[in-house]
């Protein structure tokens, strides 16, 4: 278990649905990622963006149509026996029979894992189940059903853990309780990849994180470093008397009535330049306000590019309930 | 050749972990889970439990009325209507709901999701089979020992021959099932996708008209169906009187078709309710 060891591996892959030409539509357009071993690696991008296909193809599912994949350096798709034993995968939705209670599920599940040693009612607790053992999955809401998912994925110990929009339909209690398990296995060695639609999820928990516009990766790193290519804000309002003409010319100023907005790379430059020259001339900022870029900001700003456009208004999705 | 040996060899070809046992276990925690569904589906529970020993009864009367018409090609009422229980069972319990729980499994994306697992996909499909296939043929064993006291038939001349029919024919219509299921996009669906199956097996396989009874080339097309050859091996098997040239050509239709059927899901088969 050497540190840096790469875990997840692809190298150019693609999959296509349907035939050739106007037919068919390329999900994945030739994604290179690199995962290493204790990371958590967020995939972030609107719907359609080939954020589940992709997955799909890392957890083995399904054949990619060029390209490779490594998990824990097998193919996941071709030696799926080798390594399924080592990884645990949350599907996007369902997965379990509605007419089954949640100790059914969970009997069911861990006898098709035979590494699974764990006893049922801890990995119920762990999820916060266990009071809803008797309960058919049918009667679970959104929340309960992820949570039953993410349990699941867990039995066996995974090494790697694919988990697709782990806290979607959960309610702020479960989603907190939920990137708390996930930080816990994180600590203890699990590499996780997951996909989510709450980029504050990606922010919280992602060592480093890709952003998918049309089946490409369209930028790769920490939160902060994706953040970064994105300037900061300075916002302010200018007295009545003070025209936005007497602003210093060095600041990247844009002007709208009386509101003032620089956008920079140099926070600490722009305002100090700004904070001097209200000094010097006697001048009050009004309603001040610095910040750095979020990444939110960032998201948006790459996925609302030109050709991007998929099925989805790219605008909503980073905030979607 | 009996069930269980078989069954057994199936589940240990797929490429799982861990070997013949662990299969086995997978296998049965699938197919527990799979029994209590089906116990609390009552239409299938219908479907699976009465409606051969209703439609065998009702086809009771009809069969009494061909009259000398059987003795003359050497049949009885009983040994037309004691294997044609089998091939109710068959169509009912196995085929037609067999459609369903696929198709249902697939939509629900439980299939999906146990792909996710350890287990293969033949032991997926095998253990989501289990309970329909386990229930038909303790079904077969209950309706063959009824009708042969009701209907006085002596006991079976051939056991082996029957059993390998029951064999033939359960597989079979456990792979045209997860086949159809490639082809049915909802449960709704599926009650429609395996009538063609059914309404032929019914006319052509000698479910209800021997096949003795038809002009000689409409037998020999209706001998090729998938059903025909299991039902001429149970009934061969039962009065003994298949000679070897129509039984090595009904065993060699019966495993045709068992190949193909069985190729056909590895082609065919969809695990995902998207395309």
């Amino acid at each position: 278990m050497d540190i840096g060891e790469t875990v997840i591996e692809t190298t150019g892959l693609r999959r296509r649905y349907g035939p050739e030409g106007d037919g068919g539509f390329e999900a994945v357009r030739g994604v290179d990622l690199r995962v290493a071993r204790g990371e958590l690696f967020a995939l972030l991008g609107v719907n359609g963006a080939g954020k589940t296909s992709t997955l799909e193809l890392l957890e083995g599912l399904e054949r990619p149509t060029a390209g490779t994949v490594r998990v824990l350096g097998h193919d996941p798709y071709r030696d799926r026996a080798l390594v399924r034993p080592r990884t645990g995968i949350m599907l996007q939705a369902g997965g379990f029979p509605a007419e089954l209670t949640v100790l059914e599920t969970a009997r069911m599940w861990i006898g098709t894992h035979p590494g699974a040693t764990r006893p049922l009612d801890e990995v119920l607790a762990a999820v916060g189940l266990a009071d809803r053992r008797r309960v058919r999955v049918k009667q679970l809401s959104g929340g309960e059903k992820r949570r039953l998912d993410l349990a699941m994925a867990l039995v066996g110990r995974p090494e790697v853990l694919f988990l697709d929009e782990p806290t979607t339909g959960m309610d702020a209690e479960g989603r907190q309780a939920t990137w708390e398990l996930v930080r816990e296995l994180r600590a203890a060695g699990t590499t996780v990849l997951l996909t989510t639609h709450y980029l504050e999820e990606a922010e919280q928990l992602a060592d480093r994180l890709a952003i998918m516009r049309a089946g490409r990766v369209e930028i790769t790193g920490s939160p902060a470093e994706v953040t970064a290519t994105r300037p900061a804000r300075v916002r302010f309002r200018l007295p009545d008397d003070v025209s936005p003409a007497r602003l210093p010319l060095a600041l990247p100023a844009a002007a709208e009535g009386d509101r003032i907005e620089i956008r920079t790379q140099d926070v600490q430059g722009a305002l100090t330049t700004l904070l001097l020259w209200a000094r010097d001339e006697r001048v009050e900022l009004l309603d001040l306000d610095a910040r750095s870029a979020t990444l939110e900001e960032a998201f948006l700003a790459l996925a609302r590019q030109d050709g991007g456009a998929t099925d989805e208004p790219a605008a909503t999705s980073g905030v979607a309930a | 050749m009996t069930t269980t040996n078989d069954a057994r060899t199936t589940a240990t070809t797929g490429r799982g972990s861990g070997g013949g046992r662990a299969a086995a276990t997978r296998i049965a925690a699938l197919g527990r889970a799979e029994l209590t569904l089906l116990l609390r589906n009552k239409t299938m529970l219908f479907t699976a439990l009465l409606l051969p020993a209703l439609v065998t009864f009702g086809m009771r009367g009809v069969v009494g009325q061909m009259g000398d018409g059987l003795g003359d090609v050497g049949l009885t009422v009983g040994t037309v209507l004691v294997p044609a229980s089998v091939g109710f069972v068959l169509l009912f319990a196995v085929y037609s709901n067999l459609v369903g729980t696929y198709v249902v499994r697939r939509e629900e994306l439980v299939l999906k999701r146990l792909r996710t697992g350890s287990a293969t996909d033949t032991e997926i499909l095998v253990a989501a089979a289990l309970p329909s296939v386990v229930i038909s043929v303790v079904q077969c064993a209950v309706l063959l020992a009824c009708g042969a006291l009701v209907l006085d038939l002596e006991a079976p001349r051939r056991p082996d021959l029957l059993l390998l029919g029951l064999l033939l024919g359960t597989v079979t219509m456990a792979a045209l099932a997860a086949f159809s299921a490639a082809f049915t996009s909802s449960a709704e669906a599926a009650q429609l996708t395996p009538m063609p199956l059914m309404l032929v097996s019914f006319a052509g396989s000698g479910l209800m008209i021997p096949l003795e009874l038809f002009p000689d080339r409409i037998a020999d097309i209706c001998r090729l169906l998938p059903l025909t050859g299991p039902m001429e091996l149970v009934r061969g098997g039962w009065t003994g009187s298949l000679g070897g040239a129509d039984m090595l050509k009904a065993l060699a239709v019966s495993v045709g078709w068992t190949a193909l059927s069985v190729y056909a899901v590895r082609r065919w088969f969809r695990w995902d309710p998207r395309r």
